[in-house]
């Protein structure tokens, strides 16, 4: 039976693909067989932060109308083994994706994969729904920002009356916050939310804090996912995340301001 | 801390708190309204009409709420009637 895990935020551009790309593949990086699945139809972009927008034939819709079969639509990850990439569907209709297509498709690939990771689309409608509906576990992906903070409170409303673990009465959908582009030094000033306000205001347990770097648009725009940047603050955050992930104790990095030494600022201002 | 950010004023005077202040009021407030059963607003419209058949009053005059406790559940039905002329 694979874990279901889907990353969501109400609000777009916050950083839901970035960080389904980085913590599918730090999952595959530990050993474990995982598909990341785009659930943005007619909005795909996974396969482009992902590298594999040129090798994109058939995709979840088709798979879902029985057009093609899972494994003529799964794209394995070149870089890392046991990776795979499930495609969005770029002309349907967002109807297209059913509860009944997502169980069957996902019930199909519970049986070989350990994870399946579900990429959201921004907004509460019917493609996040879709998205959230079969989750064990949720990646609430939030920038230090007014809306983004709201729209996530009500994200998790919606995980928590319109799921299938909630439909059924089973344990709830276990929640992660994933704050994202956390700028320390605004922080400082009381310029933006701390992750501390954040943490209180949506009241989940934290799963870890992106700082906001330019290696995550480096990444994005050379299709490498932004974890494999294994000597930067974003790669190492997001490898920390997928360690928590799995049970382990890692303490938060990237959250105060980097104190420059004497020599650094003189000679770096 | 270093000896020269004594000099920095270090109050808090940015707008986070701000912003915090305002997301918790906010927040709660649909928090509030999320919980709330969703035959409510039904129930508020033929309660209404009840009522209309003998007093003349507008919308917002009944209010109705459902307070969750531990182990039973409160409706607050709150009805303003007009004032007698």
């Amino acid at each position: 039976m694979a874990r279901i895990i889907v990353v969501t935020s109400g609000k777009g551009g916050v950083g839901k693909t970035t960080t389904s790309a980085s913590i599918s593949t730090g999952l595959a990086r530990r050993g474990h067989k995982t598909v990341v699945i785009d659930f943005d139809v007619g909005l795909r972009n996974l396969d482009l932060i992902m590298n594999c927008e040129r090798r994109v034939v058939y995709d979840f819709v088709n798979v879902i109308q029985g057009d093609a079969s899972l494994n003529q639509a799964l794209i394995r990850d070149k870089r890392v083994e046991s990776l795979y990439i499930l495609p969005a569907s770029q002309t349907r209709e967002k109807e297209a994706l059913t509860k009944e297509g997502v169980e069957k498709i996902l019930n199909e690939l519970s049986q070989t994969f350990d994870y399946i990771v579900c990429d959201s689309p921004a907004g509460i409608e019917h493609g996040a729904q879709m998205a959230l509906y079969y989750a064990d576990e949720a990646i609430v992906v939030t920038n230090p920002e007014v809306s983004s903070v709201r729209d996530s409170d009500r994200i998790l409303g919606i995980l928590q009356s319109k799921s299938r673990r909630a439909e059924l009465g089973h344990d709830p959908v276990k929640e992660h916050l994933l704050v994202t582009r956390y700028n320390p030094e605004r922080v400082e000033r009381g310029e933006m939310l701390s992750v501390a306000d954040v943490e209180e205001i949506l009241a989940i347990p934290l799963l870890g804090v992106i700082p906001e770097s330019q290696v995550v648009l480096n990444a994005s725009n050379q299709g490498t996912p932004v974890i494999l940047e294994d000597q930067t603050d974003a790669g190492q955050a997001y490898d920390d995340a997928v360690a928590r992930l799995l049970g382990e104790e890692r303490e938060h990095r990237f959250m105060t301001l980097q104190k420059k030494g004497f020599f650094a600022r003189m000679f770096k201002g | 801390m270093s000896f020269f950010d004594y000099f920095r004023t270090r109050k808090n005077t940015g707008s986070a708190s701000v912003a915090k202040e305002r997301l918790q009021i906010i927040v709660a407030h649909e928090r509030g309204k999320r919980e709330q059963p969703d035959y409510l607003p039904e129930l508020q419209q033929e309660l209404l009409a009840v009522i209309r058949k003998y007093v003349q009053i507008e919308d917002d005059m009944v209010q109705v709420e459902v307070d969750r406790n531990d182990d039973c559940s409160v409706l607050e039905l709150n009805v303003t009637l007009p004032e007698r002329r």
